[in-house]
């Protein structure tokens, strides 16, 4: 590992990622969109066409030899994202649909038959949609409050403002890992802590986190941990929930159907145990064999290596945008993960994006569904380049480029 | 694809120098119109006079492309009637989205939008002035229009 090579071959990882060949507007693809969806390696594209083509039958149903094929491929995934998380126990790990749905379970699953009006939910200013709206629909369903926590004009969180704003009635503290329209990495482990003492439980929205370092949901102690498959490398469509199993167990079912009972006449269902109470329904089997394939295929490379790699990245791509006159980077925190928000003077971030698109590089544009955050800085919308494992310092030079030339156009 | 193909002088000097931008006092009518993609919020004032638009204006801010055409759209339809707008609202429409559009004479400045069509995730932001213009003309009471 050094400033101008990780600790691993990136000519071979990038041969991994079948996409990053494929040729955009006649340029060579600069994928710097990780932040909305991380590519797929082959390893990832075959686990899944190999369950299909192998293994595939309905889950924890029939008798017969694919059907079982299929439960242990995906019991064997389960058992993949435990390791992964450090859960205590497969029981703490549910599948779903991704991040999104992590949230809104635990919103009407734990919030909503605990709520009464008055009570409190916690969350941050920089907040993606995904984990503001689903507790506005809690909070209007039960008359509770949502309480938010501001930022600085780094935006950075200060935990005295979190212990300020936990108060006797708050029932959950519920916040961003990494935020995604900002770079900044929250201090879990403190923010947890704080969030303990005064005895409330907290949801921490792992989807921007993952794919830049280990989690290990015991040395956190958080109480529910949520992340997509599909910004960690793996497909889209997978997500987990991690919880505490005394909390899931306290927990009511969320959705009914299959799989997510033991018995059912018309007078009274039982429901199943945990996980399976969660998770009704034929599940996502492809998506989480893949989803255990991406896991293997990061751990492989070794997770701190992504994350040194991608920290050298962001020191580059914040030299050489910082450097671009007119430029204006939304989001300094001191603790950053591998991606940066800017603001282009007299350059419309939507134009910006497709000028650069016209250069083969893909880049988010807009207000990356986290408006609050966004506004905060009283801009419209952002342009952010995010950065992952596979890419080039080169492919930072390239964007830093493709922004001078889309500034010059517009002078 | 050029850039300059999108990108061409008319938009860019439409989009640094906007023309008949700002507002315009009662008995003018005004509608509000927004793209939740990229945060586009754009205000067209219209003074309706005698059947056409004697005078229109816009406010607000957004991307090139969106700004350009709100711009561009204000000195085309001033003096028009609504019936006309509307049909050359159609015609700009066609340009902004058919491959095999024709360029019709009576576009005349307008025709610089044409590159838009290439750029598909785009022409939310060329329509959205053309939309607002409608809902205004179209009711006394304009709901804000939304691109979504």
């Amino acid at each position: 590992m050094s400033n101008t090579h990780p600790a691993y071959d990136l000519a071979t990882v990038r041969a991994d990622f079948p996409i990053l060949s494929r040729e955009i507007r006649g340029k060579p693809l600069t994928y710097l969109d990780n932040g909305a969806s991380a590519q797929r390696p082959h390893a990832v594209i075959d686990a899944e066409r190999r369950y299909a083509e192998e293994c595939h039958a309905n889950v924890h149903r029939g008798v017969h030899t694919l059907s079982q094929r299929a439960t242990d491929a995906f019991e064997g995934a389960r058992e993949r994202v435990r390791r992964f998380l450090n859960a205590r126990s497969t029981r703490e790990v549910i599948f779903t649909r991704g991040t999104t749905e992590s949230i809104n379970l635990v919103a009407q699953s734990y919030g909503r038959p605990k709520l009464q009006p008055g009570d409190e939910i916690l969350i941050t200013w920089m907040e993606h949609h995904a984990n503001i709206v689903p507790w506005q629909l809690v909070c209007a369903a039960t008359g509770a409050e949502l309480k938010v926590v501001p930022f600085n004009e780094r935006g950075e969180i200060d935990p005295d403002d979190v212990r300020r704003l936990i108060g006797p009635r708050t029932r959950l503290f519920a916040f961003t890992h990494v935020s995604n329209a900002l770079g900044t990495v929250l201090p879990v482990a403190d923010l947890t802590r704080i969030a303990h003492e005064r005895g409330v439980p907290v949801l921490v929205d792992g989807a921007q986190a993952v794919p830049h370092g280990s989690i290990d949901v015991q040395a956190l102690d958080v109480d529910f941990y949520a992340f997509s498959g599909h910004k960690l490398y793996g497909p889209d469509g997978i997500g987990v929930l991690y919880g505490k199993e005394h909390l899931l167990e306290a927990m009511p079912p969320w959705q009914g159907g299959g799989d997510m009972i033991l018995a059912v006449t018309f007078e009274k269902t039982t429901y199943n145990e945990l996980p399976y109470k969660f998770e009704a329904g034929t599940p996502h089997m492809s998506g989480a064999v893949g989803l255990a394939a991406a896991i293997d295929y990061v751990e492989t490379l070794g997770l701190p290596s992504i994350a040194a790699w991608e920290s050298v990245l962001l020191s580059h791509a914040t030299e050489r945008l910082q450097a671009i006159e007119g430029l204006r980077i939304i989001g300094t925190a001191r603790h950053k993960a591998g991606l940066v928000s800017f603001v282009v003077d007299g350059v419309h971030p939507h134009d910006l994006g497709t000028i650069l698109d016209e250069s083969g590089i893909a880049i988010r544009t807009g207000h990356h569904c986290a408006m609050p955050a966004i506004e905060r800085f009283k801009v419209p919308a952002t342009a952010r380049a995010s950065f992952g494992l596979y890419n080039t310092r080169e492919e930072i030079d390239r964007l830093a480029d493709a922004v001078i030339a889309a500034r010059d156009l517009f002078r | 694809m050029d850039l300059k193909d999108l990108y061409r002088d008319v938009i860019l000097d439409h989009n640094k120098r906007p023309r008949n931008f700002g507002a315009l006092a009662p008995p003018a009518r005004d509608a509000r119109g927004h793209n939740p993609l990229c945060g586009d919020q754009l205000t067209v004032h219209a003074l309706i006079e005698d059947g056409v638009v004697k005078d229109v204006r816009f406010e607000g801010s957004g991307c090139a492309i969106s700004v350009a055409s709100a711009s561009l759209m204000t000195e085309a339809v001033k003096g028009l009637s609504p019936t006309a707008i509307k049909a050359l609202h159609a015609k700009v429409h066609d340009l902004l989205t058919r491959p095999d559009a024709p360029s019709p004479p009576e576009l005349g400045k307008l025709a610089a939008l044409g590159g838009v069509r290439e750029y598909p995730a785009r022409v939310k932001c060329a329509s959205l002035a053309w939309r607002t213009l409608e809902a205004l003309l179209a009711a006394d009471d304009a709901a804000p229009v939304s691109t979504e």
